[in-house]
């Protein structure tokens, strides 16, 4: 190839901006998933519950959650009035992970409440990250960049939810991220996968033809602590006032 | 009045300049260039949790081979539990069915993961106390898992348990 030392240098910058593109990548245009389409949340309906603890495994075998921690668990609420006070117990061993002792004792209320990050849209965590390291995406996920967490563990305060940890090893906040690999592949999170009696199911609300929309017009559908004005998108149906 | 010492003044905005300058290439070198791509994150953190390897398949890449299963399923009770609820986590299997084969199930284990009787569980859900049902016996012994309604002509006096604690799903 014959170029003369004009021609070279006109062709440099091009040369370089098309090598920086090359470095860069482009995988949004690499599949066909479009954030801008989506908005996704879920729908927990509690009549289903069974507690079998199906998702609460299925979450740490698909995600590696390490042992004692979850990314999603089960409470047991057991409401029971004893000289005309209500007593209210809560327990969930192992996070719900192998399912609960059957407590027999009559006259007690009492119902299974699957957990997990609420995802919401205006989320108190990702506002006092001090360095962008959480964030919700434009699909409405929230999400952790690890490799730009401090592990200063200020996010995990201001859930009030409960629903972030400090990874033992790697000293960074984790937490659900709606199985995000999953779902950007069209396939469901592993909890709604595993779930045996449909109890789960990931909704996104930004598609007409998603069941999501019938289900929160003809149910009494209801999120956890709606007075903190998180615009929670973790729906749920059946939901006992005593759930907090 | 006129101001003698003005070249003062040059030197002290030539220092800030250089200040202004030599910040704005810091910043340019360590600010990574997706960082504001969507808001205020690094827009590449997204593509890198896309990355992680999913554990389970889906159902739907199970039904895709083993459509005589999906057979059976369709007319029982347990159409709506997908494989791998049971089956475990198996992507790697989906990928390459001679590599990695699923495991073979233990139904006593298995069965009462979900149908041991509990108070906190809905009324409409079966249930059984698995002692006094089977007496420690794997529930295959009688029900087909795929399919787990025992067909009237199928029972026999010596198999036939108890009748279990709660009625059959509405749903």
């Amino acid at each position: 190839m014959n170029i003369d030392r004009r021609r070279f240098l006109v062709l440099l910058p091009a040369a370089a901006l098309a090598w920086e593109h090359v470095l860069a990548g482009t995988p949004e245009q690499a599949s066909n998933y479009n954030t801008s389409e989506h908005w996704w949340g879920m729908l927990v309906d509690i009549e289903k519950c069974i507690g079998c603890g199906s998702c609460v495994r299925a979450c740490q075998q698909e995600n590696n959650v390490p042992d004692g921690y979850y990314r999603t668990w089960i409470e047991r609420y057991r409401i029971k009035e004893v000289n005309g006070v209500e007593t209210l117990e809560v327990d969930s061993p192992d996070g719900g992970k192998n399912g609960f002792p059957n407590d027999t004792e009559p006259g007690v209320k009492q119902f299974f409440v699957p957990k997990m990050c609420n995802h919401c849209a205006d989320s108190p965590c990702t506002q006092v990250c001090p360095v962008g390291a959480t964030f919700v995406s434009p699909d409405g996920v929230v999400l952790i960049d690890e490799k730009y967490c401090l592990g200063c563990r200020y996010c995990i305060q201001a859930c009030p939810y409960g629903c972030r940890f400090l990874h033992p090893q790697k000293e960074v906040a984790q937490k659900c991220t709606l199985c995000y690999h999953r779902i950007t592949q069209g396939l469901t999170t592993a909890c709604c996968e595993n779930c045996p009696t449909g109890a789960r199911q990931l909704a996104d609300l930004k598609n007409p033809k998603d069941p999501i929309h019938e289900f929160l017009r003809t149910h009494k559908v209801q999120v956890l602590k709606p007075h903190l004005a998180t615009k929670a998108k973790l729906y749920y149906n059946g939901l006992d006032g005593a759930v907090r | 009045m006129r101001f003698k010492d003005a070249n003062h003044l040059f030197r002290l905005a030539a220092v800030f300049a250089a200040g202004i300058l030599i910040f704005l290439l810091a910043r340019g070198l360590l600010v990574p260039k997706s960082f504001g791509q969507y808001g205020h994150f690094r827009g590449d953190a997204l593509a890198e949790i896309k990355k992680q390897p999913p554990h389970y398949a889906g159902h739907e890449a199970c039904e895709a081979c083993h459509s005589d299963v999906l057979e059976q399923k369709v007319k029982g009770k347990h159409i709506r539990v997908n494989c791998e609820a049971c089956h475990g986590p198996l992507a790697k299997h989906a990928e390459d069915p001679g590599g990695t084969t699923p495991e073979k199930l233990d139904t006593a284990k298995l069965c009462v993961r979900c149908h041991e009787a509990n108070a906190g569980k809905p009324k409409w859900f079966p249930q059984v106390v698995s002692a006094d049902h089977s007496a420690g016996l794997a529930c295959a012994e009688c029900h087909k898992p795929h399919n787990p309604a025992i067909v009237a002509e199928e029972k026999t006096a010596s198999a036939a348990p108890a009748s279990p604690a709660g009625k059959g799903a509405k749903k």
